[in-house]
């Protein structure tokens, strides 16, 4: 008996189509005794926690929405931000010095990057906050001449907030630096030499064909490093920063309330780390252009602009 | 030494490390030619290509392209090497096509078409829209024009790269095994579309193993092999009665 018999073809017209398969599907009972067996542990937990007379939900219930904690979450949330955008502009800068043909401009990116990460940043926020003891005025002229345009004393200068800004900030570029580049590397070489055979100079095509694809890869770890920004500016508290978890530190610290307030000050952090979470799955979308699933609507779109401005 | 040729190469070397990819390439090719490249792989082939547009900077010999020394400037004895800006815009003379066909992924077939006009060259939007337009629906594409390269088939998406290459009106197409990375049945597209830009005109460098195509198109060829020009002459001759041995031995295992 051979073992391949070719079969006759199916007469043209007789090619109906089978009945589809009904079969009964494969029964996961360990998925459903799993899913029981936490779901009372989860139950259990939250009752424990809801009758738990330490919690005082009363007090937790008082703070939540007090405006002490409210200033507190928009002192966290204007570090996370000016912090976050001095990180990505600065990292992408130092990011495309570090991978420049300019030695000069990829020495310096290199030590900046290997000062800035290897500095606790702890040192470097305590280091900001007292820049006063290290230079206690400030000028702004030629140095060495005696030509002054400005001075002024540091501590009036750089209070607690820009001192926590700068820290976070400069430090955040050091970091964002090593993710753009490793976005900027993963392009294919091919795009850049399209780029340039079309006559694009190499700033035009970094700007315009390889940073947006790098942006793909660049954008999930960018957005773990703004969430990790986030509960790292609690660490301002060191220079008396006014942000959320230093505020409620220094209630409890008078109301000996520790677990109510930390349980506040985590809601809030969960709250933002959600909104943190959906932004960066919009701009995931965004920078995934041409490459996931065609959005249909796009092209008609396209089609009738032009048709609309031609017109 | 400024002429009527479109690209002169004179002496040209070129090595990678210690590897000698290019010893010593002369070759001529007059405007509205089309010259193609035959050889086995890592003979020099696209190195050639690569380094006609100074995306490799040679080693020694000299490279014109429309009468200009591409990548220098020459002073009396003395070579000065080009500032990016300017090796750019020679570069816009120049198209090129690659074998992986290297769209710009995050942009539409319009939109790679319009980059170089509008970012380069700055024409107004409207206009480089328009002429875009034109290009895409020359090579057969003006049904595509708000796709995405992911969108297209290979055959496509090369034709979207030609239309991207002749964009800024280059004097020369350069096209580095256009059809390597096609399926069999979307060979012929690509080819029509090389054909018919040929036929008006365009002068063409083509590297590829199409035999066909060279024996219909060309006006001349060359078989490269080994960093050197082992033969080269009109396709007639090349082709059909080859002097060298290892032209009758690349074509007799290329046409078996």
């Amino acid at each position: 008996m051979s073992g391949i018999a070719p079969t006759a073809p199916a007469a043209p017209g007789n090619l109906e189509r089978p009945r589809p398969i009904k079969a009964v599907p494969v029964r996961h009972w360990g998925r459903w005794v799993s899913a029981a067996i936490l779901l009372f542990l989860a139950v259990a937990l939250g009752w424990s926690l809801a009758h738990n007379p330490n919690v005082h939900w009363a007090t937790i219930g008082e703070f939540l929405f007090k405006p002490l904690t409210l200033r507190g979450v928009v002192v966290t949330l204007e570090m996370t931000v000016i912090a976050m955008v001095i990180g990505v502009v600065g990292g992408t800068i130092i990011a495309v010095m570090r991978l420049s043909d300019n030695r000069v401009l990829s020495t310096v990116a290199w030590i900046y990057i290997w000062l800035f990460r290897g500095v606790p940043l702890l040192v470097q926020i305590i280091l900001w906050g007292f820049l006063g003891a290290l230079y206690p005025t400030l000028f702004v002229g030629i140095p060495f001449v005696g030509v002054v345009f400005a001075h002024g004393s540091t501590s009036s200068l750089i209070g607690a907030f820009t001192a926590a800004i700068l820290a976070l900030g400069l430090n955040e570029v050091a970091y964002a630096a090593e993710l753009v580049r490793a976005g900027i590397i993963s392009v294919d070489e091919g795009q850049s030499e399209a780029a340039y055979s079309i006559g694009m100079s190499s700033g035009l095509t970094m700007r315009r064909v390889v940073l947006p694809q790098a942006m793909r890869v660049i954008i999930p770890p960018m957005g773990n490093e703004t969430i990790t920004m986030l509960k790292m500016t609690s660490l301002v508290s060191v220079i008396s920063g006014q942000d959320l978890l230093t505020t409620l530190q220094k209630v409890y610290a008078q109301n000996f309330q520790v677990i109510p307030l930390l349980i506040v000050a985590s809601l809030w952090y969960l709250a933002l780390t959600t909104v943190l979470t959906v932004g960066q799955h919009y701009l995931e979308k965004r920078f995934g252009r041409g490459f996931g699933q065609a959005d249909s609507g796009t092209a008609e779109r396209r089609a009738l602009r032009r048709e609309t401005r031609s017109a | 030494m400024p002429d009527q040729a479109m690209v002169r190469a004179e002496q040209v070397w070129k090595s990678f490390g210690r590897l000698d990819v290019l010893k010593g390439i002369d070759f001529v090719v007059q405007p509205q030619q089309t010259v193609v490249l035959l050889g086995p792989s890592g003979g020099g082939k696209s190195t050639i290509l690569r380094c006609i547009n100074h995306l490799e900077k040679i080693d020694a010999g000299r490279l014109w392209v429309d009468g200009e020394l591409m990548g220098y400037r020459q002073r009396g004895d003395v070579l000065h090497e080009m500032k990016t800006k300017d090796v750019a815009r020679q570069r816009s003379k120049i198209g090129m096509v690659f074998q992986r066909f290297n769209l710009f992924p995050h942009r539409t077939a319009l939109e790679n078409v319009m980059e170089a006009p509008a970012y380069v060259k700055h024409v107004p939007r409207a206009e480089a829209e328009r002429d875009a337009v034109a290009l895409l629906g020359q090579v057969g594409l003006g049904e595509k024009l708000d796709s995405y390269p992911a969108q297209l088939s290979g055959g496509q998406q090369q034709r979207v790269a030609i239309a991207r290459a002749l964009a800024l009106r280059p004097k020369v197409m350069l096209f580095d095994e256009p059809t390597s990375a096609l399926d069999p049945e979307l060979v012929g597209e690509v080819l029509d579309v090389m054909r018919q830009l040929a036929r008006d005109g365009m002068t063409m460098i083509v590297v590829t193993h199409e035999i066909g195509f060279a024996r219909e198109v060309a006006d001349g060829v060359a078989l490269i092999d080994g960093g050197v020009v082992v033969e080269s002459g009109p396709p007639n001759e090349v082709l059909v009665d080859p002097k060298q041995e290892r032209t009758k031995l690349f074509l007799s295992k290329v046409l078996a």
